[in-house]
């Protein structure tokens, strides 16, 4: 089991600004994002979007910003469950809490910032009935994380974005069929990767459904068969042993709206006093909280951590004495 | 002004009369009369979330533009008459459509 002073679940820019706060007090931070990478919104929706509202920043790309993030809390040695979601949360007799997450990894901590922004992001389902029975290892998956596992299989991709195409390539020389289906008729990805799809279809090397939608998914226990509408609204079934849908991610709130917490339109109240939520010892800051005023925006995420870190520090260590000096008295001493 | 109909993901329909010389697009709009509308990226094209449907009136609308047909090709059940509501201004070309709401919503 990891240990930690707080786990902070969320790795978006203001849970990276938070690892920094805490450190200043002393107190060390795990984070963990269902992302496999860290940096929120930002890394995920705007890498390459300037910003204009961070002080000192005339400007600065989104994902300049993130790795800044990580630079400045370093020192700190932060601890990451990166590519794992927090769904459950127990406190404990003493006051302390553990943290699982989906692939079971629990975190032991003192106190818990709850960063989780918009809520997690998981990937953007179509709209075909049953999809659901077939998750988790019968057919239908929205990731290729061992692309041996499609070896010889009979694989229907979905979506026109570069990973659709991406995947078809990689997968025509693994898979024993590939079909891939998009709604449109023509691929706004990587040119050279639509041109070799484009090819693969011309070689027969794969099916390519153009103006095409998946709209019914069949089997009896894994998946056997896909359902494609074309065109001319004609039905097409297809013998498949996995379906792929490659939508891009949205953000959703999950498992958060179960622990217990005051939640209002899918935020979480606070107390400004430190960002405390309705649960002692769990904070939540940034896009996930709400209160009077509320302004979704990072540099109030980053105003919210230093407030946290100090209200998170006296319910962890209640008997010690925290006696407030300005970074720039004992500059920046790491662990 | 100008007057278009607005279907809510509940199917009920009302026609609005909003102005077209305020500079705002079709998502600001619809926020203004309190419809559901996410849009998380605050209108760049980079969410999906204002996502609508056209069912009347599409043919004076402009083409969609790079950044919009990219989104709506991350969209699953976008079709050949989905938009962007933020990548369409409210001006003459929008009078008399019918735009359906279908963007996803964060409690769903
Ligand atoms: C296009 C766009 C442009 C923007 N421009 C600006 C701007 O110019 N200036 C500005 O100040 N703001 C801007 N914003 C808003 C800004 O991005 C957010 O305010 C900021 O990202 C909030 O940071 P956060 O750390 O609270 O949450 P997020 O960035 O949303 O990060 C939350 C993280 O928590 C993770 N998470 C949630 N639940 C769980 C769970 N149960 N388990 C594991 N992980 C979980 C998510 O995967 C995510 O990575 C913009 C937003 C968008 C979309
Ligand atoms: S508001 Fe995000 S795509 Fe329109």
């Amino acid at each position: 089991m990891i240990t930690t002073d707080i786990c902070i679940v969320g790795a978006g820019p203001v849970g990276l600004f938070a690892i920094f706060e805490a450190g200043l007090l002393k107190m060390r931070c795990h984070l963990i994002d269902v992302l496999p990478q860290v940096g929120g919104q930002l890394s995920e929706i705007y890498p390459h979007k300037p910003i204009y509202d961070i002080p000192g920043y005339p400007s600065v790309k989104a994902q300049e910003l993130v790795d800044n993030l990580m630079a400045q809390a370093e020192p700190f040695k932060p601890t990451f469950t990166l590519g794992e979601r927090v769904d459950e949360i127990q406190k404990q007799e003493d006051g302390t809490f553990i943290v699982k997450t989906s692939d079971a990894t629990e975190v032991h901590c003192k106190a818990i910032c709850i960063a989780g922004g918009l809520g997690c992001f998981e990937p953007r389902k179509p709209v075909v009935e049953r999809l659901e029975d077939f998750e988790g290892g019968k057919g239908v998956t929205y990731m290729v994380k061992d692309p041996e596992a499609f070896r010889d299989k009979k694989v229907v991709l979905a979506g026109g974005g570069d990973s659709a195409l991406d995947w078809t390539i990689f997968l025509a020389n693994v898979a024993k069929e590939v079909t891939l289906v998009h709604r449109g008729d023509s691929f706004r990805g990587a040119p050279a990767s639509a041109d070799k799809v484009a090819k693969l279809a011309e070689e027969g090397k794969i099916n390519l459904l153009l103006k095409s939608n998946v709209t019914k998914i069949n089997g009896n226990g894994v998946l056997k068969e896909v359902t494609i509408v074309g065109p001319e609204k004609e039905e097409i079934a297809i013998e498949a042993d996995n379906l792929i849908p490659l939508f891009g991610l949205s953000p959703k709130l999950g498992p958060i709206a179960n622990w217990g917490l005051n939640i209002d339109k899918a935020a979480i109240e606070v107390d400004r006093d430190s960002y405390s939520t309705n649960i002692p010892g769990i904070f939540a800051i940034g896009d996930i909280n709400t209160y009077t005023g509320k302004l979704k925006l990072i540099l109030c995420g980053f105003h919210e951590a230093a407030l946290m870190a100090h209200g998170a520090f006296k319910y962890a260590y209640p008997q010690q004495h925290l006696s407030f000096k300005y970074t720039t008295v004992n500059g920046v001493h790491g662990f | 002004m100008v007057k278009f109909t607005v279907e809510d993901r509940d199917g009920s329909q009302q026609e609005l009369e909003a102005p077209d010389d305020m500079g705002l697009n079709l998502m600001e709009t619809l926020k203004a009369f309190e419809y559901e509308v996410l849009a998380t990226c605050g209108g760049m094209a980079l969410c999906g979330t204002c996502h609508v449907k056209v069912l009347a009136g599409g043919e004076n609308l402009p083409e969609q533009g790079d950044a919009e047909l990219d989104m709506l090709d991350m969209i699953p059940d976008s079709e050949s008459n989905s938009r962007l509501s933020c990548q369409l201004q409210v001006n003459d070309n929008l009078e008399g459509c019918t735009f359906q709401i279908c963007g996803s919503l964060s409690e769903d």
